[in-house]
């Protein structure tokens, strides 16, 4: 057929390999996007956050039950609503051990082998403990957790995860609820390089669906965001954009980007210029 | 018998976890719980001696991030 000359040009047919987002423990996820749920201004608002991001998974944690108060039973309720495999973590732990008994926790009462390992260096920063993370990580494992350590940009301390037994890392973009984004890119990027085959997630730290664009783009095969979404004036508007922000970074990645370069050339050809 | 529940001292008369769980009106199902730092299944409650001075955490689900 013929096409008028003012046309664009036909679609490139969309690769087989952009269907569906990462594939952690031989599960492959909906998407690219995983979402917390503390810090929304209702449940309502969480509700719609998460139906807007159609989340990979959404993070939850475990925190004491008052007696006989039912707290727990009606997050939980809400939660199993919508409908998105569910990630709990160890956040607040700062030794292995606690960390440990955590997750033990979170199996028995989420009902999942899958767990966000976190513990805690710093109270300030946030910053993981990579001595204690190691070894509950170690731990965890052999008990037959799924182990999805928050972890630095350090490929050493990677390298000891994975030898521990963990088969998705999570480094931080900056410290939790920081919003600043992928605060050392040069390090990330390193970490990429090193385990190309290593199914990333960059948790913590971003603000912007930009960041999230960026991070997919750099090659990770996921980012999970909280505060971003949670704290912004429109939650569900701000999910619908990182959702968005996620499958541009990963289409944009996928497409083969040009390298950059420091000077100009010309887009249009210089073949047949006029008055030359 | 004294103990730490949750970070606060309670006295209490189970003998074993799974009566506590009950005596506090939990819903055994809906709670994960730990003695002195170390996971307690559900299953095992019944069979958890408690002692004084020991320390009990009884937690549900929340939101995280």
């Amino acid at each position: 057929m013929t096409r008028a000359p003012h046309a664009g040009p036909e679609p490139a047919p969309e690769p087989q390999d952009d269907a569906g987002g990462p594939i952690f423990y031989g599960r492959r996820m909906r998407s690219a996007l995983m979402l917390g749920t503390a810090g929304y201004p209702s449940p309502a608002a969480l509700a719609e956050a998460a139906r807007a991001a159609r989340p990979a998974a959404v993070t939850v944690s475990l925190r004491r039950e008052d007696a006989g108060a039912r707290a727990g039973a009606a997050f939980w309720e809400l939660v199993r609503g919508l409908g998105a495999p569910v990630l709990p973590n160890t956040a607040g732990c700062f030794t292995a051990r606690e960390a440990v008994t955590t997750a033990q926790m979170a199996r028995e009462l989420f009902g999942t082998d899958w767990i966000k390992l976190e513990v805690i260096g710093r109270a300030d920063t946030l910053a993981p403990d990579p001595f204690g993370l190691v070894e509950a990580a170690r731990i965890l494992c052999a008990e037959g957790f799924r182990v999805f350590p928050y972890a630095t940009e350090d490929a050493v301390l990677a390298e000891r995860l994975l030898e521990a037994g963990c088969q998705v890392l999570m480094p931080w973009g900056a410290p939790i609820g920081a919003g600043l984004g992928l605060a050392n890119p040069h390090g990330l990027r390193a970490l990429r390089r090193c385990f190309p085959d290593v199914p990333m997630v960059i948790d913590a730290g971003l603000g912007l669906p930009s960041h999230a664009a960026a991070a997919l783009e750099m090659g990770f095969d996921a980012v999970l965001v909280n505060t971003a979404v949670a704290r912004a004036a429109d939650p569900a508007r701000m999910a619908r954009a990182f959702a968005r922000a996620v499958e541009a970074g990963a289409l944009g990645r996928a497409a083969g980007p040009i390298p950059p370069r420091e000077t100009a050339t010309p887009s249009t050809p210089v073949a047949g210029r006029p008055f030359s | 018998m004294l103990l730490r529940i949750n970070g606060e001292p309670a006295r209490a008369g189970a003998r074993n976890l799974a009566e506590l769980i009950e005596a506090l009106g939990h819903d055994p199902r809906a709670v994960a719980t730990a003695r002195n730092g170390r996971f307690v299944p559900a299953s095992a409650r019944a069979q958890e001696p408690l002692a004084e001075g020991d320390e009990i955490e009884i937690v549900s689900p929340r939101q995280g991030g």
